[in-house]
């Protein structure tokens, strides 16, 4: 079982206590109304699936409740990082592999 | 009165403590601090079990975990029959009772033993080859035969009436095997005060000390260190100590699953005492001393009861006080067997001979065995074991061919060298590396914040041990946060250190093929297997591992991996790394279900959620349902009503009078902030910002795709206040759906979301007296049809407690919903029972409220909409707000697909024949006589028997629905094909007048 760091309850928690929510990075378009269906099929469906760093959004669903950012490295399954949503990409990696 | 192989004054039990046991029904006397083997080795008993495959007469290997022969069943009562036991570890108690397993009709004579005679049959990918074709025969012929005949041991009829217990624990240091390392580890950690939990599998602590003779550490013979240390530690707050606790699965960040076998030794162990214990511990630093586990050779019949590993029979003598044989005889590629020698010969049993593989070895243990006047043959081959049922005599020759020699001994011990146990290392993901000079794999990489010490390390010789050791557990302390340590190093004052033994077959071991030189004992695998796969094309340690099963039984090749890898190697002339190890998995050895599952079964396998109005609704004796984790009242019948009577009386009654209907699951979420209006524009299809405060609407949520994901009638109870219903299995998902807007989203909203579903239970009081049945009970609340419309909500009281009283329907009646805080539900529902009674209304239960929605066409989602489904599909498009510039969902719904023709739309189904009710799930084709596979161009998402209606009444999603108003269509079905006529989705009160009425 992995321990998550939640950014908000500045904490590790065990992972049972969250839930993965997806690729994290993708905004809604704010005029989604008016997406091509090229630009929509890229927004909803195409998700990246790397072997390595992987950006994804969980939520600390049984603790404070509250969405949020990680990196995690999909050959160790180690969390590199965690940080609040809506905190850009992070540019530098600590002690991330290839 | 001593067993006959027990010998006086050997071993440290007390002799006289005896123990009765039973073995196949014959009983026994053994003595405490046994285990099922030395107990039965001490009466001279060898032939406990028979082989998976051949049914070959099979003895003890081993005097531990990494058992793969002594298999018994033991049985306490019809309940607890555990099998696959391993005699070796099963401590003895008084009036144990085990049987051995795999023979019938006895242990001696065992009619499967003829799979031996015609085993050139059963030989490597036996079973892939022979039972592939046909196709079929696997499932009904081949598959039951084989587990019939194969199985290893019998499950028991009844339930498991044992309790199994679950604890967490965190530690800094977790030190997992209790051996002279282990030992170390602990103390040195322990001494720098911070918490340490040593764990060993054995009943007693000490590891290989229980049987080194030679081991003497700070003035004290070793084992008797052991122990004094194991006090010590268990002296300490500091530090915990588990004996009989097995760590199984080494996971990620360090969290590592122990099983403790808490009354599985005890005669009677009571209902207090779990009989197992789960151990989850998340520890800062892991130092693993899982020691290392002896070789056996690889020579013709080395499975003979009585030929065992040279350390099983010195543990056996030291610690048990128990002789494996009178006239015993040694083979070996390694120093290690010749202790074993030289200890039974001081213990009065005769060595036979000591036959040895390597051409002139020396040192200090070759010279006292050459002292005490044993015989010893350098560079010569056991080629064969003779007997049966029992080992009779070894066949000797020199290595590279000559004369033979035949010596009768009634035991072999045997000795090919060390393997480290990295098991719990390559489960930690560590990769672990090949030393070429001392030809065994050792850890190399780590990925976790573990070290290993002493013999899984590789590491030769108490004193080294203990050095690497000590200082292993200081400065893992160290690490996570422990203080300069006051103790001292453990002194070795003696120590043995053993050399390296060989990998692979030995001479004896063929190349005919009728040869059976075992490398794996537990599933039957020969040397001659390994080679014949390597010849069939298996280059890789994977392929041969599946395809021979070497290494995949229950034992996980602990003893037979290193043989099996380096015949495979040397048939491949390639070197041993590049040929490959298997990585181990998680559980080290078998782990029971009950030690998993723990308390989790039963009642408290998944909570029950039950209604304020349960109570009410049991002791009517209403039929309950499980919708999600709730029970749900189906239905109320009378006294001899079945289902069928109870729901038609429940669905005439509602439409003639009035019901009452527990609706309280339904999902309740409250939405409030300045911007709760915009956040439900966002969240909806639907128009909200206009609606005015005390109406309400049904709102249809999407997902992003422009598919239906629940729906919901919604109250606005303030400008900045709404009252959100959700499906009753919906709740969970669309609070997390709208949490993830919120937050993620439209986080510039102001708004507060809060989970309602528990604090309100909900009344539902319908039918064209429902007005009647209410009014009397509520204060502040004009319930007029001008004061109050359908699709109203209004606060006020009833029954002098707080309500929000919806006027809605979801039976096309005149309805209400009477919410009240959950506490007060039950009394409530009672005072609106009384005054229903008045009139003759009814309580209804789920299904009632399926058919009478189904009549008014009103669509459950999950039910008629299955994740493919937008709004325009199922009749729905009115409830998009078709001037929104923005909703979740709206860029999904324009998709080619989305607005393509054809599509499959909810429509209303009549069977030609009035009596016959569809099958929910049917499909639906346009021409039956069409060939097979026909064209399914739709199915039956709901139908039910209509009483209202006299007749059957369904609904479908069905390919251009809309557009086949009054086409005949069919539903073939096994019994013959049923004729439709579709309709629309309204079967009752087309013009919804009865809403008012
Ligand atoms: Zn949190």
């Amino acid at each position: 079982m992995l321990l998550i760091r939640c950014p908000y309850c500045e904490e590790e928690r065990p992972e049972l206590e969250f839930r993965n929510a997806g690729e994290a990075h993708i905004a809604r378009p704010t005029n989604i109304a008016a997406e091509s269906d090229d630009d929509f099929e890229k927004f909803f469906f195409i998700r990246a699936n790397p072997k390595g760093v992987i950006y994804e959004r969980w939520r600390h669903i049984h603790g404070c409740a509250r969405f949020f950012n990680a990196v995690r490295d999909t050959v160790t399954d180690k969390f590199v990082m965690t940080y609040k949503a809506g905190e850009p990409k992070p540019a530098k990696l600590p002690g991330a592999s290839k | 009165m001593n067993a006959a192989f027990r010998i006086s004054g050997a071993g440290r039990l007390s002799q006289a403590k005896t123990a009765s046991f039973s073995f196949d029904d014959k009983p026994y006397v053994g003595i405490e601090g046994d285990t099922l083997a030395s107990a039965l080795l001490a009466n001279g008993v060898h032939l406990v079990g028979r082989s998976f495959k051949y049914h070959r007469p099979r003895g003890f290997l081993s005097a531990g975990a990494e058992e793969p022969n002594a298999l018994v069943q033991i049985v306490r009562d019809d309940a607890r029959k555990t099998p696959n036991v391993r005699a070796t570890v099963q401590e003895l108690y008084d009036g144990l009772t085990a049987n051995s397993q795999n023979r019938w009709p006895s242990l001696a004579f065992d009619v499967g033993a003829v799979n031996d005679i015609a085993s050139p049959m059963f030989s490597a990918g036996f079973y892939y080859k022979t039972f592939m074709w046909p196709k079929w025969a696997w499932k009904d012929l081949y598959e039951p035969k084989i587990r019939a005949t194969a199985g290893l041991g019998v499950s028991p009829e009844k339930p498991d009436p044992d309790h199994y217990a679950s604890r967490y624990a965190h530690c800094e240091v977790l030190v997992l095997g209790g051996g002279a390392a282990g030992i170390a580890a602990a103390l040195a950690a322990a001494e720098t005060g911070v918490r340490v939990i040593l764990a060993d599998e054995q009943a007693e602590f000490g590891g290989s000390l229980r049987f080194e003779s030679g081991a003497r550490i700070d003035g004290q013979d070793g084992y008797a260190w052991a122990q004094a240390a194991i006090a010590k530690l268990k002296g300490m707050d500091n530090a915990r100590v588990l004996s009989r606790t097995t760590a199984f699965g080494y996971y990620a960040q360090n969290f590592v699953g122990l099983v403790e076998r808490v009354s599985d030794h005890l005669k009677n162990p009571g209902h207090e005492l779990a009989r197992e214990r789960l151990w989850q511990v998340r520890a800062n630093r892991v130092v693993l001393a899982t020691g290392a586990i002896e070789r056996h050779m690889v020579f013709a019949n080395n499975d003979r009861p009585g030929v065992m590993l040279a350390s099983a029979a010195r543990t056996y003598l030291n610690h048990y006080g128990v002789a494996v044989g009178r006239n015993v005889g040694v083979y070996t590629a390694n120093d290690s067997a010749y202790a074993a020698a030289i200890d039974l010969k001081k213990a009065g049993v005769n060595i036979a001979a000591i036959v040895d593989l390597r051409d002139n070895p020396s040192g200090a243990v070759i010279d006292e065995a050459r002292g005490l006047g044993i015989e010893i043959n350098f560079g010569r081959a056991v080629v064969s074991a003779g007997g049966k049922l029992r080992v009779s005599s070894m066949t000797v020759q020199p290595k590279n061919g000559g004369g033979q020699r035949t010596i009768p001994v009634d035991a072999i011990l045997m000795s090919a060298g060390w393997t480290p146990s990295v098991h719990l290392f390559s489960q930690s993901r560590g990769k672990v590396a090949f030393n070429d000079e001392t030809k065994r794999f050792v850890p190399g990489t780590y990925a976790q914040d573990c070290v290993s010490v002493g013999a899984c390390n590789g590491t030769d010789g108490l004193d080294a041990t203990i050095d690497e050791a000590y200082a292993a557990g200081a400065k893992a302390a160290k690490e996570a946060g422990g203080k300069i340590g006051k103790g001292s190093k453990p002194k070795v004052d003696a120590g043995e250190i053993w050399s390296r033994g060989m990998l692979g077959a030995a001479p004896g071991a063929g190349p005919g093929t009728t040869v059976k030189a075992f490398v794996d004992f537990q599933n039957d695998v020969t040397a001659k297997d390994i080679r014949q796969a390597v010849h069939e094309g298996m280059h890789s340690i994977e392929h041969v591992k599946r395809f021979t099963t070497n290494g995949m039984a229950t034992d996980q090749g602990k003893t037979s991996n290193m043989h099996g890898l380096a015949i495979a190697a040397e048939e491949l002339g390639k070197p041993i790394p590049q040929v490959g190890l298997t990585t181990f998995r998680a559980p080290y050895t078998p782990v029971t279900f009950g030690s998993i599952v723990g308390h989790a079964r039963g009642a408290l396998f998944d909570p029950t959620r039950r209604t304020a109005i349960h109570p009410w609704a049991a002791r009517q004796g209403a039929v309950f349902e499980d919708v999600g984790n709730w029970k749900r009242a189906w239905y109320f019948p009378k006294a001899g009503e079945d289902m069928h009577a109870a729901v038609n009386r429940e669905c005439v009654t509602v439409r003639k009078v009035g019901g009452l209907f527990d609706a309280s699951t339904l999902g309740k979420i409250e939405v409030v902030g300045p911007d709760a209006a915009k956040f439900m524009e966002l969240l909806y299809t639907n128009p909200w910002e206009k609606l005015e405060t005390g109406r309400c609407r049904y709102g249809i949520m999407l997902r992003e795709d422009g598919f239906i994901y629940d729906d919901g009638v919604v109250g606005r109870l303030a400008p900045d206040r709404f009252h959100v219903t959700t499906t009753t299995g919906g709740a969970p998902r669309v609070m997390n759906h709208m949490e993830d807007y919120l937050q993620t989203e439209f986080p510039h909203l102001n708004v507060w979301l809060t989970s309602i579903t528990e604090q309100w239970a909900v009344i539902a009081v319908q039918g064209p007296k429902s007005r009647d049945i209410i009014a009397p009970l509520v204060e502040g609340i004009d319930m007029s049809d001008e004061a109050m419309p359908h699709m109203s909500v209004r606060e006020g009281k009833i029954c002098g407690v707080p309500t929000r009283l919806f006027r809605m329907s979801f039976t096309g009646e005149r309805g209400f919903e009477v919410n009240v805080p959950a506490d007060y539900g039950e009394a409530v529902w009672e005072a609106l029972w009384a005054e229903g009674q008045k009139h003759g209304a009814t309580a209804y239960g789920t299904e009632t409220m399926h058919v009478l929605r189904a009549e008014k066409g009103y669509i459950i989602v999950g039910q008629d909409t299955d994740g493919t489904v937008t709004p325009n599909d199922a009749g729905l498009d009115w409830a998009v707000g078709k001037k929104k510039t923005d909703f979740v969902g709206i860029r999904g719904l324009t998709r080619p697909d989305l607005v393509a023709k054809g599509r499959k739309q909810l429509v209303g189904l009549k069977t030609k024949d009035p009596k016959v009710v569809l099958e929910e799930g049917a499909q639906i084709v346009a021409d039956p006589k069409q060939p097979i596979p026909m064209k399914m161009i739709g199915h039956v998402t709901s139908s039910y028997w209509s009483e209202n209606c006299g007749r059957s009444i369904a609904l479908a999603l069905v390919a251009g629905g809309r557009d086949r108003m009054g086409e005949t269509l069919y539903v073939p079905m096994p019994n013959g094909t049923i004729e439709v006529e579709v309709t629309g989705m309204v079967f009752v009160d087309e013009k919804g007048e009865r809403l008012n009425g």
